[in-house]
């Protein structure tokens, strides 16, 4: 008897756990983001009309892009670890055009509130925690951990489209620069 | 076998006693549950609680008939609608966010009580970790209620807190992602943090309540010497009469009647913030409504979260985030990090009277730190505090184990 009741325990355990198996998965696929959220996923940016060491935000999957057109003299004035490297000069720089354009996602890599630019002194500053970086988005100050994040983005004569790699990008990022 | 009189009017005691055993009901809970005569107002705070949690769920009621779970109409919902429109809207409002704040103040009194006196240990240990679970789900659910008005600090917080989850430099932004249902919080989030607000976990803080009560039942309430009583025996007395020698009284009426008490007082108080001083517990920033491309100058928590969000902050990412985490589990090790035998109030216990006066100002430095903007002498000051919170846990099983029994205590 007790063999029977132990087979029936044994079945019931299996088949309820291969449905408690199937309920979890479907739970965690009910909380994924939703195909139209991960569709819409490309931006394009003209940058034809920019102006230098002037910060535009632009808006892509929800989250705020910075553009800058770098000007030749891009050095952070007081940087507070005494680096003073010429943004100018930095790889992570896109060129477009013939100018040196700054793109990245501008959200602080510490916790992703927004910095802000001092164009004066040619750096962000985060209020959150005080992390600040140069205007190639390299960090000057902790505790951001990396530089300011460059997304995926193809150079289309005067325009970027962002969402969308290029060999360009693949260069960089196989470079470990675009993050 | 059960006995059914036929002849017991329907509803009368006895019909209810032959059904539901409501005198047995009544005797174990209540008018038999014994309590030491040897303690303060403090052990009036888990009812205290009790009766807060009975006030965010009856004023969340009314809210929820109102609100709506929109990106666009979340903020009108609760700013315009609620605030301006419905008949009294502003106090159910204004009753959950002060019962929110005013909650975690009464539980930061209710978990030093414990600390302070000993009360979880010798049996007591599972009335520590269930009341710290509790712990853990009143913050989830005053974190997702944050999220509900869509105002600025709620889009912030919830931008900052869920990208904790990405977890430093393992950089797990897909979990991120799929917390938020998005690549940012948006309208995906909104409705998740909604649904954790207003029912699941509303349920488990009620089934955790359940078992805070049963974990007490057994061990009962500490007293105010940590003394161990003997309650069949002095409930022996109080039984024969002998009412002033009994160590113990019961929980219903005697206890009860004080308790009320205590809860009158603070209702006073409570009333007095709802009516008079709400605004401490409505931050500004967040009667702006969500914006994604507008960071607010200053992004702080509101200030039970205070303490741990200081021990994040001064560390550079990573090591921020293992303090940070450190800081959330460690006071469920309490029972076990104390290695002392002694149950007595923290004066009496040599070093770790110490240890505990300088763990309460360590975490109101942390809670003031935390509010301040992150810039000079703060910053120094927060460290400083940070590392004090952190050695003091390392140190406690080491000056607990030095700790010379009190006489009478094995």
């Amino acid at each position: 008897m007790s063999d029977r009741r132990d087979f029936f325990g044994k079945a019931l355990g299996a088949f309820a756990g291969l449905g408690a198996l199937g309920a979890l998965y479907a739970a965690k696929r009910t909380w994924d983001p939703l195909p139209s959220v991960k569709a819409a996923g490309f931006t394009t940016i003209d940058l034809s009309q920019a102006k230098e060491n002037v910060l535009y935000t632009e808006m892509w999957r929800g989250k705020p892009i910075f553009v800058i057109k770098v000007p030749k003299d891009a050095v952070p004035s007081d940087a507070p670890n005494g680096r003073k490297e010429n943004a100018y000069d930095d790889k992570r720089l896109i060129t477009v055009g013939g100018d040196k354009f700054f793109i990245a996602i501008g959200l602080c890599t510490h916790l992703g509130c927004i910095p802000a630019y001092y164009s004066d002194q040619h750096k962000f500053i985060c209020a959150c925690h005080g992390g600040q970086f140069n205007a190639a988005g390299e960090v000057l100050k902790a505790p951001p951990p990396s530089p300011l994040v460059i997304p995926p983005f193809k150079v289309e004569g005067k325009k970027v489209v962002l969402g969308e790699s290029s060999p360009e990008y693949e260069k960089m990022k196989k470079a470990g620069l675009v993050a | 076998m059960a006995h059914f009189d036929p002849n017991a009017r329907p509803f009368s005691h006895q019909w209810l006693n032959e059904r539901l055993a409501i005198d047995t009901l009544k005797r174990v809970l209540s008018t038999e549950y014994w309590i030491p005569k040897n303690i303060n107002f403090l052990w009036a705070m888990g009812m205290v609680l009790a009766a807060t949690f009975g006030v965010l769920l009856i004023s969340g009621i009314f809210l929820l008939m109102y609100y709506i779970p929109d990106t666009k109409l979340a903020f009108d919902s609760v700013n315009h609608t609620i605030m301006g429109e419905v008949g009294y809207g502003w106090l159910w409002r204004h009753m959950h966010g002060v019962a929110a704040s005013v909650v975690f103040l009464i539980i930061y009194i209710h978990m030093f009580t414990g600390i302070y006196y000993g009360s979880y240990k010798r049996g007591r240990e599972l009335i520590w970790l269930s009341g710290m679970l509790l712990f853990v789900t009143f913050s989830a659910e005053a974190f997702s209620g944050y999220m509900l008005p869509w105002g600025q600090m709620s889009y912030w917080a919830g931008m900052v807190i869920t990208n904790l989850f990405s977890l430093g430099s393992l950089d797990f932004q897909g979990l991120v992602e799929w917390i938020r249902g998005d690549y940012v919080p948006g309208q995906a989030f909104l409705g998740r943090f909604f649904m954790l607000h207003v029912v699941l976990l509303p349920l488990v803080i009620m089934a955790l309540i359940v078992l805070h009560f049963g974990t007490l039942r057994i061990p009962h309430v500490n007293n105010q010497d940590g003394e161990e009583i003997d309650f069949e025996a002095e409930a022996a007395k109080w039984k024969a009469g002998k009412r002033k020698e009994s160590k113990v009284i019961p929980f219903n009426p005697v206890f009860m009647s004080k308790d009320v008490f205590v809860l009158g007082i603070y209702f006073i108080f409570y009333f007095y913030l709802v009516f008079y001083h709400f605004e401490f517990a409505m931050d500004p920033v967040n009667f702006d409504p969500a914006d994604p491309l507008k960071t607010p100058p200053h992004i702080y928590p509101e200030w039970y979260f205070l303490w741990s969000y200081e021990i994040l902050r001064p560390f550079p990412k990573d090591p921020g985030l293992i303090a940070f985490g450190f800081a959330q589990v460690i006071f469920f090790f309490l029972p076990f990090l104390d290695r002392s035998p002694n149950v007595a109030p923290a004066n009496r216990r040599g070093i770790f009277k110490y240890w505990f006066w300088i763990l309460l100002v360590d975490m109101i430095v942390l809670t003031v730190m935390g509010k301040v903007p992150p810039i000079g002498i703060y910053t120094t000051i927060g460290t400083v505090a940070a590392w004090v919170f952190i050695l003091l846990w390392v140190a406690l099983p080491f000056i607990t184990k030095m700790e010379k029994p009190i006489r009478g205590q094995k």
